[in-house]
């Protein structure tokens, strides 16, 4: 299975590094996401650092989104399906795989997010650097619980429209979790019931997608 | 035995609604705090508890059965879709019952409570179920999809119940029976509160059967059209 795993994220990485879409496309769009965020809150908001963890975890959804439809685009590129099924490859290595380059994507595009963070909304540089372990376990969520509800939503009608109905509810409780433990790492406060939330979640997406993935590409 | 009690489902359950209206209006008393508010509490908890646990139990456990190759079957698929989307109707009753109920006690509609959120989060995920059904035309596919989404979403269901334990809500916690199992509504309020839960959980499963004979037949509509649509194209030697 992780002998798979390795397989296909070596494989969904490269593509991206040749196809360079996460660099002038996804990540423009998230450092326009952010700037519009500010401007929509205002100068003295924007400003005030409280805002930052909220705006960045959101700007982050939407790139997740993006990158989400980008994973499963692969997967369904001219006879890719067909390889994978005449290989015989472990669909839980496959999940695994997908959620591993995915989380890699989000953890780059979650470097240049918190830069911009910390330079636009004026988020604290030390309290960012605080927040980043619970910032890479929750984009490793993400991650997870995007690459399985990716899965759910390709080859039907309109995946790229379906994809944030089934997500963006399943992520808000990340959202929140996450948010809350970056405000704690910036502001004080309770910081491991929010890590704990994250963690469960973690697992679980995990669980879920190396029990279920197979059924999902069944034919 | 079985058709008898199918039969009598549709007027018990009308019977059991009916009585719960009417104690619930006219025999039990105002409430020492609430006053008469308290009267909108013989309806809220049943329709959330057929909304949260009864209906997305039935679909969830349908969902199971169904990945699981052994008991694959379309008329699980048929009941999983079928609870989901009475689940939608009694989710968006309980969201409104408590909205009634929480602007006269908290002076407001709306909270961002820990209860009322992940409740409308639920909502969502189950009209997300249903736009997912409508994505996918291929049946074995749609049902797959659809039974995993289901039990993703279950996942859920805890985290609500939950809740008010978890973190500090606007949301009061357990209201009929505390955590070391003790009662704490009694007399005519107790009886009007479960004739209340039976009513409504008889409601469910009545609505449940008649919208399950519904989507039978419209599956056998469509199979009986694709069958003919092709005997015509094979009469006119395509």
């Amino acid at each position: 299975m992780m002998r798979v795993a390795w397989l296909v994220a070596a494989k969904d990485l490269r593509i991206e590094v040749r196809s360079r879409v996460l660099l002038w496309q996804v990540l423009p769009f998230g450092v326009i996401a952010l700037l519009l965020s500010g401007l929509a809150l205002g100068p003295t908001q924007a400003g005030a650092s409280s805002s930052g963890p909220g705006l960045f975890y959101l700007v982050t959804l939407f790139v997740t989104l993006l990158m989400i439809n980008r994973s499963q685009a692969l997967e369904n590129a001219a006879g890719t399906k067909a390889s994978v099924a005449t290989l015989g490859l472990d669909p839980a290595g496959v999940f695994l795989g997908k959620a591993l380059a995915l989380t890699i994507e989000l953890w780059v595009s979650g470097i240049v997010l918190l830069a911009g963070s910390v330079l636009v909304l004026h988020t604290d540089l030390v309290g960012t650097l605080h927040a980043l372990p619970s910032i890479v376990v929750t984009l490793a969520t993400l991650a997870a619980a995007g690459t399985l509800y990716g899965a759910l939503t390709q080859g039907g009608d309109g995946p790229a429209t379906l994809l944030p109905v089934l997500t963006l509810p399943a992520f808000a409780p990340l959202l929140i979790a996450g948010e809350r433990s970056f405000s704690a790492a910036l502001h004080g406060g309770a910081l491991w019931e929010w890590w704990v939330i994250v963690v469960v979640a973690l697992a679980a997406y995990t669980a879920v997608g190396i029990l279920l993935y197979g059924v999902l590409e069944e034919s | 035995m079985i058709k008898l009690s199918q039969r009598l489902l549709g007027p018990v359950t009308l019977l059991a609604l009916a009585l719960t209206f009417w104690l619930g209006l006219w025999v039990t008393p105002p409430d020492a705090v609430q006053g008469d508010l308290v009267r909108l509490l013989y309806v809220h908890p049943p329709i959330a508890w057929v909304a949260l646990y009864v209906s997305f139990g039935t679909a969830t456990i349908a969902s199971c059965l169904y990945l699981w190759k052994r008991t694959r079957s379309a008329n699980l698929d048929r009941i999983a879709y079928c609870a989901m989307e009475i689940s939608v109707v009694f989710i968006v009753l309980t969201l409104i019952t408590g909205s009634i109920w929480g602007r006269p006690t908290w002076g407001v509609w709306w909270a961002w409570d820990a209860r009322l959120t992940s409740t409308a989060i639920l909502g969502v995920f189950a009209v997300a179920y249903l736009a997912l059904r409508r994505a996918n035309d291929d049946p074995a596919l749609r049902a797959r999809r659809s039974a995993v989404f289901a039990i993703l979403t279950a996942i859920n269901v805890p985290i609500i119940h939950f809740s008010v334990v978890w973190w500090k809500t606007l949301h009061q916690g357990a209201s009929v029976l505390t955590s070391t199992g003790q009662l704490n509504v009694h007399g005519s309020m107790l009886w009007t509160m479960l004739i209340g839960f039976v009513g409504f959980t008889l409601l469910f499963f009545w609505l449940l059967r008649e919208r399950y004979r519904l989507e039978v037949k419209r599956d056998l509509r469509v199979a009986t059209t694709m069958d003919e649509a092709l005997a015509q194209r094979r009469r006119e030697g395509v």
